[in-house]
């Protein structure tokens, strides 16, 4: 039983930061534009985050940082982000340059402001979040220790970002809106949808998603950021692609990559995993061999929003 | 008179001189960072990274080349399949799995005579990195797979394989890396170590000229060229032409592959003391090449002196050490001056607007007359 507790607690370090930063991606492509910058975003929100925390030790302390760290990291993801929009709606520039300039920004810029405040290139941070047990819920027979113990606040918040992100792109008129603006934004504007401010909210909205996510990511698996996320950013949007746009697809592509990944890494811990003959290399290679082979049998019908990477010019209705 | 006009007004001439710009404005940023990390050292440093390779002198331009040759090669790799409509997002996995391929040729196959072993090594890295493009290529063409997702997900599998393989075949236990691959599997140096004196250059520019030449043919002169281009711009108008568009996207994923694996073979088996290291670490030099291929436009031309150019400042970066700065202010300086690539349509629509201005005023003075 404990394991099937463990695999559900790594599960969730896993997932929730792959589902808040792909559900971001979705409103950006959604709205219209690719954003490859998923990955430049959650670093630059990671690092803000960490550096947060890590000036506030010994100056605050308990989840209350940690709240104000995610606020920092979402509106460092979204002011960073509007470098992407701005090129990409604005400009009307190819939007795989403006995404590929940020993912390569972000990274060199952490190691450079790292080493310019700290004098070290990796920024140390004390991980004090883990919730040992959550009061009342974590008492629950078998949903306790799977969702409720040892846990981060992290899970619950992003959980509740991904419902509330869902509802608004699936039922409010905004998000109508926005999926009108990424099929067919000569359409939306003809009705007098703004198409540039609809782009903007959506990019910057996948900006502070990704943000936030950079550093859901860093709190539980680590108490060192260096500079990095570990490829979480491409995988995310991997993942969104994986859910073909769409909320709750993307809810079961982020969780599906994530009991592979957490099965991959936790293996020798689980005994039916144990004992079968494959090199560790084999396990770790798995999530991503499983992915593609899932994708080959399900994406016949796939479609990406129609305008999706596409500049929208008022000229040309 | 009539020619300089033409020049001016071409498109060639707007896309070089918003490159120029670009250029120019991502190296002033690069100095403004320069001055708010350390003011008194950012004009020393700076000066470095315009130096770039020359601070050294020859040695200094063997190591830019150097540098360039494996960013060129994934960089064409990029390039070659944007131009056919498809992000190779997958260099690096592509790039890993040539590399691969060239070392256990290099270390293993040692039955094969002096002259015809680093060869062959670049063949096995050319059919390892093609094979890794065919896959997404394949799920792209039968399966409507993303190929942007299914290149991430072989960028993984690529890493891990070869972690896996290095590990069982051609492992040093000592170091964590793979065996040196021998000698008659290293690159002819042709006599250029004695020109650029300090240096390790050897003939895999010249390779990687040769495939920029290659593919730069490809696009421009020949049918199957057009044909790959025409499915990147509107697959099903190319249907409706009789193309056969999902072969074409097998092939230019294919193609793509093999540019990059040969990259991964000609750094591996350029006599540096570089191996393979058994790391759970990406390839960077699959998303160089995406920067590369976006500086150059995406032309093969374009993208062999894009790769020069980032070799140039890189070397200038490593020197810039000698200021206390660190070397990824060159990755800052680069990612500015892709985004103000994006400006290019900005410029291009100034000089358009000169022009019909220019041609307005032109055909007015001949109204009058």
């Amino acid at each position: 039983m404990s394991i099937l507790y463990f695999v559900v607690q790594q599960t969730m370090f896993f997932a929730i930061p792959l589902l808040i930063v792909a559900v971001g991606g979705m409103y950006s492509e959604r709205s219209g534009v690719v954003n490859i910058a998923l990955e430049g975003i959650m670093i630059m929100g990671a690092l803000a985050g960490t550096v947060f925390i890590h000036l506030t030790d010994g100056v605050m302390s308990g989840q209350g940082v940690l709240l104000i760290a995610l606020l920092i990291s979402g509106g460092v993801g979204g002011i960073f982000s509007l470098l992407h929009a701005f090129a990409a709606i604005k400009l009307k520039a190819d939007q795989t340059i403006s995404g590929t300039a940020l993912n390569m920004f972000a990274p060199a810029f952490a190691i450079l402001v790292a080493r310019t405040l700290l004098g070290v290139q990796q920024v140390p941070f004390k991980n004090s979040f883990l919730i040992s047990k959550v009061p009342l819920l974590g008492d629950l027979p078998l949903i306790g220790p799977m969702f409720f113990q040892k846990s981060y606040i992290t899970t619950y918040i992003g959980l509740l970002i991904f419902a509330a992100a869902a509802f608004v792109i699936n039922r409010t008129r905004f998000g109508l809106r926005l999926r009108a603006c990424g099929e067919h934004p000569g359409a939306a504007d003809s009705v007098g949808v703004n198409v540039y401010r609809i782009r903007y909210a959506g990019v910057l909205i996948s900006g502070v998603l990704a943000g936030v996510g950079g550093l859901v990511f860093i709190i539980p698996t680590s108490t060192v950021f260096n500079a990095s996320v570990a490829g979480y950013g491409f995988l995310a949007l991997a993942v969104l692609i994986f859910g073909q746009w769409r909320s709750r697809k993307i809810f079961f592509a982020a969780f599906f990559f994530a009991v592979m990944k957490t099965l991959a890494s936790a293996y020798s811990a689980i005994p039916v995993l144990k004992d079968l003959p494959f090199p560790n290399e084999m396990y770790k290679m798995f999530p991503y061999l499983a992915t593609l082979i899932v994708l080959a049998f399900i994406s016949k019908n796939s479609q990406a929003p129609r305008a999706s990477g596409v500049p929208y010019d008022q000229g040309s209705r | 008179m009539k020619h300089k006009h033409h020049f001016f007004e071409s498109e060639g001439f707007a896309s070089f001189i918003s490159s120029v710009l670009a250029i120019a404005c991502g190296l002033l940023f690069g100095l403004g960072i320069l001055f708010i990390s350390n003011p008194s050292q950012a004009y020393g440093g700076f000066m470095m990274v315009v130096q770039g390779c020359f601070t050294d002198g020859l040695a200094g331009i063997g190591l830019m080349l150097y540098y360039a040759v494996p960013i060129i090669m994934t960089g064409l790799s990029v390039g070659f399949a944007f131009r056919t409509g498809l992000f190779n997002i997958g260099a690096s996995g592509q790039f890993t799995a040539g590399a691969f391929a060239a070392v256990y040729v290099g270390v293993k196959w040692t039955f094969l005579p002096e002259g015809i072993h680093w060869l062959v090594a670049i063949l096995a890295a050319m059919l390892a990195g093609a094979l890794w493009g065919l896959i997404p290529g394949l799920l792209k063409a039968y399966r409507n797979v993303n190929e942007v997702i299914a290149s991430i997900m072989m960028n993984y599998i690529g890493m891990y394989l070869v972690n896996y393989l290095v590990r069982n075949t051609i492992y040093d236990q000592m170091k964590n890396q793979s065996l040196g691959v021998k000698s008659s599997a290293y690159l002819p140096t042709a006599g250029l170590e004695n020109i650029f004196a300090g240096s390790k250059l050897n003939i895999g520019i010249f390779i990687a000229i040769l495939c920029v030449v290659i593919i730069h043919v490809l696009l421009s002169r020949t049918t199957f060229g057009y044909e790959l281009k025409a499915c990147g711009k509107n697959e099903n108008a190319c249907k409706y032409a009789g193309i056969n568009a999902k072969r074409n996207v097998v092939l230019s994923m294919v193609i793509a592959g093999a540019l990059s694996g040969i990259g991964g073979a000609l750094l591996y088996l350029s006599n540096t003391g570089k191996y393979l290291q058994v790391l759970d670490v990406i390839a960077p030099e699959g998303f160089n090449g995406i920067c590369v291929a976006l500086l150059g436009q995406s032309s093969p031309i374009g993208i062999l002196f894009a790769g020069l150019f980032i070799a140039y400042i890189t070397v200038g970066g490593g020197n810039m050490q000698l200021f206390n700065f660190v070397p990824e202010v060159i990755d800052i300086i680069v990612a500015a001056i892709i985004y103000c690539g994006a400006l290019s349509l900005l410029i291009r629509n100034l000089l358009e607007r000169i022009k019909v201005k220019k041609r307005q005023a032109r055909e007015r003075g001949e109204g009058q007359r």
